[in-house]
This record gives structure tokens, sequence and C-alpha cells, in this order.
């Protein structure tokens, strides 16, 4: 067993333009452990994953994910599975066929994808609709197949970028234990960002807590609320991140994003 | 590996066929100018002594409606963008011009049965091959018009990310292409700029190229319009193939 981190991020900077979204970030994930990345809006969750799963080149800085440089793009990828934070489907595709694309992508064996798929969308209950378009779906249907979907190349890392936002509680248990599952039989890490604090407080090993780019704080959940003197977790991420709204700094960093988007890069 | 290209292209043929309001609205385009055109300047062209004006622009319109479905297939692309399925193409463990040459592909495969629908308008319109041994060469063309135009169109999406912006562009070269590719005029009887602006439209090779095979009849040279279609769409796809590996999100 390689006890080396799964993921080490050391130094870690993006701009766009003059705005900056992540600020020299560190922080390592050790093999098998479901780790949180905490923070209110535009504080550089998404920004930092986009990093670490190959989707955005970081300004500066050192990224090693299962022991791959950064520039080792393909190995990168086929080492972790992802939900985004949007929808990531097709939706004029059925739910069995998007499945099936997937399979492709990764290079799975044909013979050893039919049972998959099929074990796996019984797992997210979505195996009675599997010939329907995922545009016929709900939100929570989709986010269960896109789970569901990351899971078919039986990944090292699985990244879940806010993987219960608009999920009922029914369903967010469901994931959660099926994802606890998987970390505690297979080893598999989990990477994942989230708004409710009770979930990072129950699922995770370990937390940090990032704000305006920069990391506060990791820790054990126990840890940083006994740092806080915090009776939760949600207290003493109040007490790290300050009680106000993040509406503009979440703007701001958007108003990049769109400059970026009309620009092209 | 193949089978990446194959899922990619089987992906927009099926979106293609799911999606019959499309299948039928893109030909709107093609049958307003055949019908227009064909029966309207038909009998002046034919005084002027240009034979059956017909028989002259069924290969035009079949390359327009190939042209006009290929270049806008590049919309998947910011649609995909839009709609995130770009990201899950993104990071799999698949070189990204295997992906670009999969959208490729699919698109213009799309591109060339909407080019065939329109050819089997043509005929029931009065169209007439001369050669029947030309038609699968005819087919070799609508491809490399297809190929070089989804290319081209993808290549322009990968730069983009505004939705409302790529129709607009396309439109803007799209027109020209196609107005300036003797696809509805003689190139022969044309002066000076205008003769070679013509011969700077890639369409014009994809037109000479088709209506050779199909009637005979050429104003460039059958092999120079393989040629010229073969080289401009192998330098597209490679030059489109970096612009989408460069995609960030």
């Amino acid at each position: 067993m390689n006890l080396s981190p799964i993921i080490e991020v050391k130094d870690l900077v993006r701009k766009f333009n003059s705005f900056v979204a992540v600020d020299s970030v560190s922080f390592e994930v050790n093999r098998g452990e479901i780790f949180a990345f905490l923070g209110p809006n535009g504080a550089g969750k998404t920004t930092t994953i986009k990093m670490l799963t190959t989707l955005l080149d970081p300004t500066s800085g050192i990224i090693r994910v299962n022991g791959f440089d950064s520039s080792e793009k393909d190995e990168i990828r086929s080492s972790f599975g992802i939900v985004f934070q949007d929808p990531s489907l097709d939706d004029e595709l059925t739910a069995y066929e998007n499945m099936e694309f997937h399979g492709a992508l990764y290079g799975v064996e044909k013979a050893e994808l039919v049972p998959k798929i099929d074990s796996l969308l019984v797992l997210v209950d979505l195996h009675a609709r599997r010939n329907d378009l995922v545009k016929t779906f709900s939100g929570g249907m989709k986010r269960r197949l896109e789970i569901a979907r990351a899971l078919i190349h039986a990944p090292q890392i699985l990244f879940l970028d806010e993987p219960t936002i608009g999920l009922d509680p029914q369903t967010r248990n469901h994931m959660w234990n099926y994802v606890k599952n998987l970390n505690q039989s297979r080893g598999m890490t989990v990477f994942f960002t989230t708004h409710y604090m009770e979930e990072a407080e129950r699922v995770s090993g370990r937390v940090a807590v990032i704000d305006r780019g920069k990391i506060i704080t990791v820790g054990t959940p126990q840890e940083i609320r006994e740092s806080t003197s915090s009776g939760s977790l949600e207290e003493a991420f109040l007490k790290l991140t300050g009680h106000s709204i993040r509406e503009e700094e979440a703007s701001a960093a958007e108003g990049m994003r769109m400059q970026r988007r009309m620009w092209g890069r | 590996m193949t089978s990446v290209l194959f899922m990619m292209w089987l992906r927009q043929l099926k979106r293609y066929w799911r999606s019959k309001p499309r299948m039928i609205g893109s030909l709107g385009q093609p049958l307003l100018f055949l019908l227009a055109l064909g029966f309207g300047f038909g009998p002046i062209f034919e005084k002027a002594g240009g034979g059956s004006y017909i028989q002259f622009i069924a290969p035009g319109i079949i390359a327009m409606s190939i042209l006009f479905s290929a270049m806008f297939s590049g919309i998947e692309v910011i649609w995909d963008r839009q709609f995130g399925f770009l990201k899950e193409t993104l990071v799999a463990p698949v070189p990204r011009w295997k992906i670009m040459l999969g959208r490729v592909l699919g698109g213009a495969s799309v591109a060339c049965m909407q080019g065939l629908i329109v050819f089997a308008v043509c005929l029931l319109i009065g169209f007439r091959p001369t050669d029947l041994a030309g038609i699968p060469l005819s087919f070799v063309f609508m491809f490399l018009i297809a190929m070089f135009f989804t290319a081209l169109g993808t290549a322009i999406a990968s730069l983009l990310e505004d939705m409302q912006a790529f129709p607009l562009i396309m439109n803007f070269l799209v027109m020209p292409v196609f107005f300036l590719s003797g696809a509805l005029f003689p190139i022969e009887g044309l002066s000076g700029i205008i003769k070679t602006v013509t011969l700077l439209d890639p369409l014009s090779y994809g037109v000479d190229g088709l209506r050779a095979s199909l009637t005979g009849i050429s104003h460039i040279g059958l092999v120079a319009d393989f040629l010229v279609m073969l080289v401009l769409t192998l330098v597209t796809l490679a030059v489109g193939a970096r612009i989408f590996s460069r995609i960030q999100i």
C-alpha cells in the first residue's frame, strides 16, 4: 500500500487577469481518506477542483495527483472520477447511453461494461428508467446518474463538487452511504466540496476551510471545533469565515469568469 | 481506442436522428434556393445558352446544404459547453484530438445525410446525373466538403464561448462562401477580381468537383478539386484539433 499522499498541492495559484481566485494554497489528501473542502461562495473551491482535475492550468504552483505530475494529464485523468457542480450529462441520450459513452471514453471492456452499468444503475435506483432520455429526469435523478457514471471506471479518487445540492435528505443519505461504503471497501479516496456543514462533519475524516482563495485551516472536524471552541462545525466555520454574505466576492469572481468567457480564455 | 471516435460519431447521429424538426428545418433553405432560383432564373440561363439551370445548380445546392449543416454543427461544442457535457469529454483520459476528430466525423456524417436528402429532392424535380459512375465520386466530394467545413466550424466554436456570437459569425462567413463559390453561376465567364475571389473560396473546389462528378462539367479540373479539398481538410483538422485541445473550462 502506497502511503504517500494521493493529492499533493503546493503553493497553488490561479489568477484570472488581476483577480486571484486561488492564492498560494497548499494541502495534502491521504490515500483512502474522505476529505472535505469547505468555503463560502467564491472562495476558490471549484477553481481548485478544476485545477486538480486538469480542466484548468494553474498560474503557478505544484499539483501531484496519484503520484503524477500535473503535466501527465492522461494519467491523472484515468485516476479519478468526478461529479461536477453543474450537470454534465447529454440530455438527448438515455441514461444507459450516457453510461455506455463514459465507459468507452475510459476504455472499459465491453464484456465488463454491460453488467457494471446495470449494477450501478440498480444501485442509484435508476435501472427502471435506463432507456429514458435524460432530459426527462428530475434534478435528483440526474445527480444520481452522474454519481453512477463517475464510478464506472473504478477510479481511485472521486471528486464531488457540491454533490448534494438540490437533493432531498433521503437521496443525500443514500448517496453518502454508498460513497462511504466504496471508500471503506475499495479504499477509494473522496474529495468533496459542500455548503452543508453537518454533512462534512458526519462523513469526512479531515476538512480544509478555504476563504478568499486561501486555506484558513485543515484538520479533523473535532480539531477545528476545539481550536475555535465551537459546539459544531457550522459554528466554527462561521467564526473562521465571518458572518457577512459573500455576494460581492462571488459576483466579482463571476465577473472575471464572464470576461474570460467572452474572450475565450 | 477507435471506440472513442465511434462513440463520438454515434452520439451525434443519434442526436440528429432524434431531432426530426432539425432534420426537416435544415432542408428549408436549400429547397427555397433550388426552387426559387431553379425555376426563377432557369429560363434566362437557358436563353443565354447555358443549358438546363436545374442541371447546373443542383450540385451547388447539394453543396450548400452540406456547407450550412457542417458549419453550424460547430455550435454543438458551444452547446456542450453550456450544458456541461463538454467537461465530461475533457476530463476523460483520451487525447483531445480524438474527441475533436470524432465530433467532426459525426457532424460531417450528419451534413452528408442532409446533402443526400437534397440530392434525392433534386432528382425528384428533374436533375439527372449524366454518368452514373460519377455518383460514388460525388459522395467523396460531399464528404470532403462536409469534413472541411465541420472542422472549420468546430475550430471556430472552440474559440468562442458565446452562444449568441456563433450564429452571427457563421452567417457572416457562410453567406460569402456560398455566394462566391460558383454554386450558382459558372466561374468561367467571370472577370478579373471576382474570378480571383471565387478561386480563393474553398467551396468553389468542392462545388466544381461535385458538379464534375455528377454532370461532367468542370471549370477547374477534378484532380485539382480533389487535392485542394483534401489538403484544406487535413490542415483545418490539424489546426482545429490544436485549438480544441487548448480549451479550458
